[in-house]
Formats: structure tokens, C-alpha cells, sequence
């Protein structure tokens, strides 16, 4: 393994920063903006894209932008784990862009603008965190990511999102500043240094009370993952525009969570050293307890997008839990599953917006028969779903099966019926709701028989996400060779 | 021998007296006259960065006198930074205020330059002395030059913010001068470097150990540290806006500065942290300044005050960094001195301009500021984000150092101190953002709301908020150089 120097990554990173200027003035005329939108999220895909060979051949690319402290610089690298989470945000940053048109001119929001450029900022946030080569450079770009995201979260500027908007930045914000950074000046000063490294920082003779306190310091602290009690911003940050939740709440925002994670566990921690300190049990309590637990309220939940959050919630919680297993197979799970999940959930929420723009409708229960009018829409919701639950033919049912493989390899047999229980849960909350769409009398049936899809630009997105979904089941291979790739690079095996 | 250093004081001096005597004939020259000497005077000072930074401090004897006698000017690589931080600070800000002065004291325009020059004279001074009673003798024309600011300042309280300022001002400078007392007793020298090399011997004396807590009293008086803040939130928010955004960055920072300079250069870091048992103390002083001066920010109805009550917060973090007692809070003390003075400047910037625009910044006045004032909101936040640390901000890094050194020294409630007023600060700024993004949308979606006109403030001011804003990030990212080429070389 090498490091090669280039200023690729950094550019990836800045492309979608500096169209900004572009977009603010050109905000008068929205088809000339939203061609600096594609324009700027298909360089900065092709950049990304470009490094796959490399990363794929084994090597890691990088380069360090400022020296702050020794072991301590604001440096970009990419490696496998990154590569894979870049891969997967900046592919759905394309899509979802597309959607946005559709879904902002057809409910004529104000301020799309400010819209667009507070996302171009975020996508931004997103790719820097994926690329961080240490733990400093990640809490930069991660602070950032969760300010850029505030004014996406209270786009409509009412009260309800004025409410939304502060249970957000105190989630968030609170826990950042509150846990993460101490934690991480913490482990500065125990080590010296804060680089992600394969096998850890941390060396045996560390206190086991000591290493507890700082790993639950950082699975709590990063609350963009949504893991239990710090869960409840998400379903509040559903008063956003849906492209906002489908990209950011269920791709970018709170991926960047279980990457932190994910990154902290095996970098800044290190696997063996979980191990040896037999600390994974704790992590993986915890996630499974989210699991379940926000497995078990989405079936309650009427309003579309809220069930969604909620199993969002949970499907976070599997890749933390598939990190914390500690075994290699656990371990490709769980960041194969960031990307599984990633396809299969942005397709649900485009469904849920694209229902809302049709129809105006938000809750499950306004949507018996919906099938008839949305065919399109509901088909592609039940590929998303079934990758959700985790079956065949579709991506969500590899990642899924890695984890299965993953307990099993670890022999926690616990874990593997959490897992099986929360798949039925998952097809508890979501079957119903494609069985109400198609199979209802004429009676009960609250749309017309006629059919009548959302825009062209909300239907073509959430097309191809569920064939990217379906296909995933086939050929699984980038994901699976950077997430195999990560591993080796974890476990050194 | 060069001349950088007394330039830089001198300049503002001879402006002073240029523009107090053309200020008889026609006020409009003044400004002309104020902008030519700060500009000269940023300008050696940054010479006399290069100078320290390439050869070594610079050792310069006023008018040749040597010392005891004379005054020794002496620079090294901290001074040095902090003299292109006040002059830049004091230049820029000259630029931004043209129009804020015009409008607040129409009448005394040449009066205001003439007092501003006055203040920049004491403020240089006090960073480039060597000398312990001129120290004072500069510190004094600081204040006095303030006080009369002040009272220039809002027409019913500017006065009163002012006498009660003087009365504890005095107070302050008394304490200090009696200490200076007791050393030049002890020494016969008012020569720091001289002092410095007498302290080994003089360790044991209980009149060292008095001069030592008055001065050091005496500083803390005249920065503010809670308790004995009780003048400065109304003498900044009640001062001409042109003044408050220089008074408040710098006079404060100067001050702590003064602190560091007494610590390091003129009783030592061994004596105050080996012989003398007072560091616990100050810290857990510095503390509670940071936790109280947060909770009073948090109550406050009027932008400025609440800005003036963070300054509060900030000075514990200066003065608790610099007595944790190790290279890395001294780093972060000395560094946050210049991350402070920048984001506090940047505040100030933006409340001048919402002033010159809105005539009054209570926090319920500013709804829809957002759309009405987009730059300077832009630049609001930016700095907004540097006071609570947000990376990659100046103030992140500094509060890195802080912390760091907290860890180090064992100090858990220091660090929890500075971990609780950032996440303070968050809240305060954020129901200031509040007000500006949310009021002036009714309920419900937002849709076809009628246009905002902007009204932004004058193309200097915004121009002057751009540099600054774009400097809070620069200092931020190189704050590691900013360490390694000055910091750590004077700490050494």
C-alpha cells in the first residue's frame, strides 16, 4: 500500500463549494442554476470515480492541507471505507439534484436558491468527511455539515420548523461539542496523535474504565448516527423538504454518523484493541437496543416520512452493530450496508415525496388504493422495501447476509436474532403499506383508478435508485471489494 | 539601528497633535490626517514583525537613553504580533467607521479622531514598553482617552457608563502603580529585563510577593475579570459604535497581554508556579468569570450587551489558559489574544453596521435581517461560529490549546468551563439567528412572501467585515504556523 499525493481529493471537496458563488447569482434564472447544480455534482462523481482504480489497486490517496499540531493536521486521504461512502453520496447527490427540481418547482417552494446552496455546502461537508485522514479534519467537516444542514432543516421558516430547527441543533450541536470534543482533545493528549490508523492509536496499557468512557463518549457524541436516547432529532427533521430527508437523512447527515463511528472504532480505537478490551459487546448492546426499539415505534407511525425516519433510526443502528461486531465479516457488513441501505431508503423518500406532490397526502392512512393511481411510484417503493428488510432479489439482502455471516463468525447469537427479529419488524411497518396501496375494494380506495404519476423529475430518480437497488443484488462487486478492501486494511488479515 | 519601534507609537502621537490643532480649523481634515498615521504605523509594525522574525527581538532605547534611566523599547516575536494585531485592527476599523462617526457625533468629528489617536498611542505603547511605570503611564492614557470616548457616546448613559468606568478604572491603575511601588523599592530598577534577572534572589520577599498580587490585581481590574467587571458591559455598549468595535477587540486583549508580559518577562513563570501558591485560584477564578459572564449574556434583551458580556466569558479564558501553568495553555492564551480580538472586531463590525442601519439593536429588532443585511449576516455568522469553535474558525484552535492544556494541568473544571460557554454561546447566537431567519414569515409554508429590499451598510464597512471574515479562517488554519514561529519560540 502506497500514498499517492494528489490534490484530487481536495478538489472533490471543493467543487461543490465553489459553484456556490455561481449558484447564488444566477438565482434569478433557476434552469441556468440547476445546470451549475449537475454540472458541478458530475465533476465532482467523475473526481471521485477517477480514484476508485487506485484505491481499488490497494492505495490510498492524499494529501495535508495544514499542519496544526503534530499528529495532528488538517489532511485529506482516501481509502477504501471513504472511497465507498464518497462513491455513494456523491452518485446520490446527482439524483437526488434531479429530484429537487422536481419536487421544489412542483410544490413552488420559495427560497430554492438558498435551497440549493446550503446543499451544494453540504454535499461538500459530506465528501470532506468521507475523505478525513484524521480525527480532527472529520470533527471539522462534520461541525460543518451539521450548520449547513440548519437552514436545509427550516427551509419553510414557520414555527414548526423554528421548533424542529433548535430540537436539531441541540441534538447535534450539543452532543458534538459536548462529547466528541472532548473526547477527541482527550485522546490527543493520552496519544499524541489523532490519524485513523489500521490497527488504532491506542496502546494495551490504556485503562479498560478509561477506554469505556471515551468509546461511549463518541458513539453517543456522534448523534448524526441516531443511536439511542439521541435518536429524536431525526423524525423532527422531517418538517424539511423531502429531498433534504432523502438525501441528507438518509444518505449524507446521518451516514456521516456511523462513519464517524465506523471510522473511530477501527482507526482511532482499532479492532483488536475492542477485542482485547472486549469493549464490542457494549457498542453492539447498545445498537441493538436502537434497533429494536425504533424498529418497534415505525410501526406505529402514520405520518409517511416519520415511519421512515424511525427506520432509519434502526438501519443506522445495523452498521454501528456490524462495526461493533469485530469480525471481518460483521465489519464488511456494516459498511456494505452504508451503501445498501443508502439506495433502498432514498428511494422510499422519494416515494413519500413524490406521493406528496401528486397528491398532497402525508400520512400512511390517507393512502389506501394509491397503488392504482401511483403504479410507478409503489412498484419502486416495494423494491426499496424489500432491500430494507433485507431480501432477495435485492442489495440490502447482501449486506444483510454479511451480518448474519458476522454474528455467526463471532458466535453472539444474540445479535443474530436481533437481527432477524427486526427484519420481521421491518416487513411488519412496510408491507402493509404496499398491501394497501394495490389490494383494496373499490370502496375503500381513496384515489381514482386513473393513473397520475408526480413530475417526470420525481419519478425518473426514484426509477433508476430502485433499479440501482434491484441490480445491486447482482453485482454488488464495487462495494464489496472496498468494503473487503477496509477490512484487510483493519484487521490486517 | 531602525526605527520601527518607536514609529509605531510615535506616529498616532504626532497624528494626534496634527489633527487636534487642523481640528480648530475644519474637522474634515482630521480623518485624512487619523487614516496617513495608523496607516504608517501598521506599517512599521508589521517591518518590526519581519525584523523579530528573521533576527531576534529588537532592543531599543528611547532617544538613546540607556537604561535605568531611559526607556527601553523591547520587541520580541509576542509584542511584535500583537502591535500588527492593534494597528491593523485600529487601521481597518478607521476605514469601516467613517460614515458610524459621521452619523453619531456629527459635531465632534475631530475631537473623535483626535481621542482615537490617543487611545491607539496607549494601546501600542503599552504592547511595545519594557519599562513598568511607563507601562502605567500608558495604560493611564488608554483609560483616560476611553473615558472620554465613552462619554461621547449615547447622549442619556454615555456619561454615567463613563464616570462609573473612571471610578474603577482608577481604581485599578492605583493598585498596579503601588505595586510598580514596591518593586522599584525592592530593585531600584523599573527595567523589566533588569527586574527579571533580580526575581531569583528576591523570591523568599514578601514585598515582591505584594507587588506581584498588586499589579496583578490591578491588570485584572482594568481587563475585566468577573467580578470586577461590573464597568465594562455599559461602558462598550453605551460608547460611540466607531469606538466600541476598536475598544472592544483590543483594549481588553491589551490588557491581558500586559498580564502575560508581567508573568513571563518580569516575575517569572518559576517563581509564580513554584514559589507562590496561587495558580489553583486563579483558575477556578477564571472559571467562574466564564460561566458567569455566559449565564449574564444569556439574559440580556440588547445585542450589544450580550456581545460585551461574552467578552467577559472570553477574558477567563485568557486569564485560565495563562495561569494552567504549562507551555500549552500559555499557547492557547496567547493565541486566543489574537483569535479574540479578531472575532470580537468582526462582531463589532456587524453590529456597527446594523446600528447605522436600524439605530438600535435590540435582539427583537433585528427579524428579517437575513434578507435586509445579507453580507453583514454572512459575516455575523462567520464569527458567530469562531466564538462558539467551530472549526475551521480561528477560535476553534485556540479553545483546542486551552482544553489541551486543561488535560494537561488536571484542570477538569477549566475544560468543562470551556466546553459549557461554547455550547452557551451557541444558544445565544442561534436565538439571534432566530429572530433574523424566522420573524418575518406568518405561519405556514412560506410561499409567495413579498421580497426583502436590502439595506446594507456602507461599501467600506462591508469591505473592512470581507477582510476581517476571511481572516478569521486564514489565522484559523495557519494558527499550527502562528504557534511554531512565535508563540513557541517566545515560550522558550
Amino acid at each position: 500500500m502506497e500514498l499517492i499525493t494528489s490534490i484530487k481529493p481536495l478538489l472533490a471537496v471543493l467543487v461543490s463549494l465553489l459553484v456556490i458563488p455561481v449558484l447564488v447569482s444566477s438565482g434569478s434564472k433557476p434552469n441556468v442554476r440547476e445546470s451549475w447544480t449537475f454540472i458541478a455534482g458530475t465533476i465532482k462523481f467523475l473526481i471521485v470515480a477517477s480514484m476508485l482504480p487506485a484505491v481499488l489497486g490497494g492505495n490510498q490517496v492524499g494529501l495535508t492541507l495544514f499542519k496544526i499540531a503534530p499528529g495532528a493536521d488538517i489532511a485529506l486521504r482516501v481509502d477504501a471505507l471513504g472511497m465507498l461512502f464518497a462513491l455513494v453520496a456523491s452518485s446520490l447527490y446527482l439524483i437526488t439534484s434531479m429530484y429537487s427540481i422536481g419536487y421544489m418547482r412542483g410544490l413552488n417552494e420559495h427560497g430554492q436558491t438558498r435551497f440549493v446552496s446550503f446543499f451544494a455546502l453540504a454535499i461538500s461537508a459530506t465528501i470532506g468527511a468521507a475523505f478525513s485522514a484524521n480525527l480532527l479534519t472529520l470533527y471539522l467537516f462534520y461541525e460543518i455539515l451539521s450548520l449547513a444542514t440548519y437552514p436545509l432543516v427550516t427551509h419553510h421558516q414557520d414555527a414548526k420548523s423554528k421548533i424542529s430547527g433548535r430540537r436539531y441543533l441541540t441534538f447535534i450541536l450539543g452532543t458534538s461539542i459536548g462529547l466528541v470534543l472532548p473526547a477527541m482533545i482527550w485522546c490527543y493528549h493520552i496519544t499524541g496523535t489523532l490519524e485513523f490508523t489500521g490497527g488504532g492509536i491506542f496502546t494495551n496499557e490504556m485503562a479498560r474504565p478509561q477506554a469505556l468512557v471515551l468509546l461511549l463518549m463518541f458513539v453517543f457524541g456522534f448523534a448524526k448516527a441516531g443511536i439511542m436516547p439521541f435518536h429524536s432529532w431525526l423524525p423532527a427533521a422531517m418538517v424539511a423538504p423531502t429531498p433534504v430527508s432523502a438525501l441528507l437523512h438518509a444518505v449524507a447527515v446521518v451516514k456521516v454518523g456511523v462513519f464517524s463511528i465506523v471510522r473511530v472504532i477501527t482507526g482511532i480505537f482499532g479492532i483488536e484493541f475492542l477485542a482485547w478490551m472486549d469493549l464490542g459487546v457494549v457498542v453492539a448492546g447498545i445498537a441493538s437496543v436502537t434497533i429494536l426499539v425504533s424498529s418497534a415505534i415505525a410501526l406505529s407511525q402514520d405520518e409517511f416520512k416519520r415511519r421512515l425516519a424511525y427506520s432509519t433510526i434502526g438501519q443506522l443502528s445495523y452498521i454501528v452493530l456490524g462495526a461493533a461486531l469485530l469480525s471481518p465479516k460483521g465489519v464488511t457488513g456494516g459498511m456494505l450496508h452504508i451503501a445498501m441501505h443508502a439506495f433502498g431508503k432514498i428511494t422510499l423518500f422519494f416515494c413519500a415525496g413524490a406521493i406528496f406532490v401528486a397528491t398532497g397526502k402525508k400520512y400512511l392512512s390517507q393512502m389506501v388504493g394509491i397503488g392504482y393511481r401511483m403504479p410507478v411510484t409503489m412498484t419502486a417503493f416495494f423494491i426499496g422495501s424489500l432491500s430494507i428488510i433485507g431480501l432477495p432479489p435485492t442489495g440490502g439482502f447482501i449486506s444483510k447476509w454479511y451480518l448474519v455471516l458476522g454474528t455467526l463468525e463471532g458466535d453472539q447469537m444474540v445479535m443474530l436474532f436481533v437481527l432477524l427479529t427486526s427484519s420481521l419488524l421491518n416487513a411488519a411497518y412496510f408491507m402493509p403499506v404496499f398491501y394497501k396501496a394495490f389490494f383494496c375494494t373499490r370502496q375503500e380506495a381513496m384515489f381514482e383508478r386513473k393513473v397520475d404519476e408526480a413530475p417526470m423529475m420525481c419519478v425518473i430518480p426514484l426509477v433508476i435508485t430502485a433499479l440501482i437497488s434491484f441490480v445491486l443484488f447482482f453485482v454488488p462487486q464495487p462495494f464489496l471489494d472496498l468494503a473487503a478492501l477496509a477490512v484487510k486494511g483493519f484487521i490486517g488479515g | 539601528m531602525n526605527n520601527y519601534p518607536a514609529i509605531v507609537v510615535i506616529a498616532p502621537l504626532l497624528g494626534a497633535l496634527f489633527a487636534g490643532i487642523t481640528a480648530w480649523v475644519e474637522d474634515r481634515f482630521t480623518y485624512p490626517i487619523a487614516l496617513t498615521a495608523l496607516g504608517i504605523a501598521c506599517a512599521a509594525a508589521v517591518a518590526d514583525l519581519c525584523i523579530v522574525l528573521t533576527h531576534g527581538p529588537i532592543q531599543y532605547k528611547m532617544a538613546g537613553w540607556a537604561p535605568p534611566m531611559g526607556i527601553e523599547y523591547r520587541i520580541d516575536a509576542l509584542n511584535a504580533m500583537v502591535l500588527v494585531l492593534v494597528t491593523a485592527i485600529a487601521f481597518l476599523n478607521l476605514v469601516a467607521s467613517f460614515r458610524n462617526v459621521q452619523q453619531e457625533t456629527p459635531d465632534r468629528t475631530g475631537a473623535f479622531y483626535v481621542m482615537y489617536l490617543l487611545f491607539v498611542v496607549g494601546l501600542t505603547g503599552v504592547v511595545s514598553t519594557g519599562d513598568l511605570f511607563n507601562l502605567y503611564v500608558l495604560i493611564e492614557i488608554t483609560s483616560l482617552s476611553s473615558y472620554t470616548m465613552i462619554a461621547l457616546g449615547d447622549k442619556d448613559r454615555g456619561a454615567l457608563a463613563s464616570l462609573n468606568y473612571v471610578f474603577i478604572g482608577v481604581i485599578g491603575a492605583s493598585f498596579y502603580l503601588l505595586g510598580v511601588g514596591y518593586i522599584y523599592i525592592k530593585t531600584g530598577t523599573l527595567n523589566m529585563a533588569e527586574v527579571a534577572t533580580m526575581m531569583p534572589a528576591l523570591k523568599e520577599s514578601s514585598a515582591i510577593l505584594v507587588a506581584f498580587i498588586l499589579c496583578i490585581l490591578g491588570v485584572f481590574i482594568k481587563m475585566a475579570l468577573f467580578p470586577v467587571h461590573v464597568w465594562l458591559p455599559n461602558a462598550y455598549s453605551y460608547a460611540p459604535v466607531g469606538f466600541a468595535r476598536i475598544v472592544a477587540p483590543l483594549m481588553t486583549k491589551v490588557m491581558v497581554y500586559a498580564m502575560v508580559r508581567l508573568m513571563i518577562t518580569v516575575f517569572g513563570l518559576d517563581y509564580i508556579f513554584n514559589t507562590l501558591d496561587l495558580a489553583e485560584g486563579v483558575v477556578w477564578m477564571a472559571t467562574i468569570a466564564i460561566l458567569a459572564g455566559g449565564v449574564m449574556a444569556l439574559s440580556q434583551k440588547n445585542l450589544k450587551k450580550m456581545l460585551t458580556y461574552i467578552i467577559v466569558c472570553e477574558i477567563g479564558y485568557m486569564v485560565g489558559g495563562a495561569w494552567l501553568g504549562n507551555t500549552l495553555g500559555l499557547t492557547g492564551a496567547i493565541l486566543h489574544i489574537v483569535n479574540d480580538a479578531l472575532m470580537t472586531f468582526a462582531l463589532f463590525l456587524c453590529v456597527g453596521n446594523m446600528v447605522y442601519r436600524l439605530g438600535r439593536v435590540d435582539i427583537s429588532d433585528l427579524s428579517g435581517l437575513f434578507g435586509k443585511m445579507p453580507w453583514t449576516m454572512a459575516g455575523f455568522v462567520l464569527a458567530a461560529f469562531s466564538i462558539v469553535g467551530v472549526p475551521p474558525t480561528c477560535g476553534f484552535f485556540s479553545k483546542w490549546y486551552l482544553i489541551l492544556g486543561a488535560f494537561e494541568a488536571g484542570a477538569y473544571h477549566f475544560a468543562g468551563a470551556l466546553l459549557i460557554s461554547s455550547l452557551i454561546c451557541a444558544v445565544l447566537f442561534f436565538k439571534v439567528f432566530e429572530v433574523c431567519f424566522f420573524e418575518p414569515m406568518s405561519e405556514g409554508h412560506g410561499h409567495g412572501h413579498a421580497a426583502v429590499t436590502m439595506e446594507e451598510a456602507p461599501v467600506s464597512s462591508l469591505a473592512v467585515l470581507a477582510v476581517v471574515s476571511v481572516s478569521l479562517i486564514v489565522v484559523g488554519v495557519y494558527s499550527g504556523t502562528i504557534v511554531d514561529t512565535v508563540i513557541l519560540p517566545f515560550l522558550k
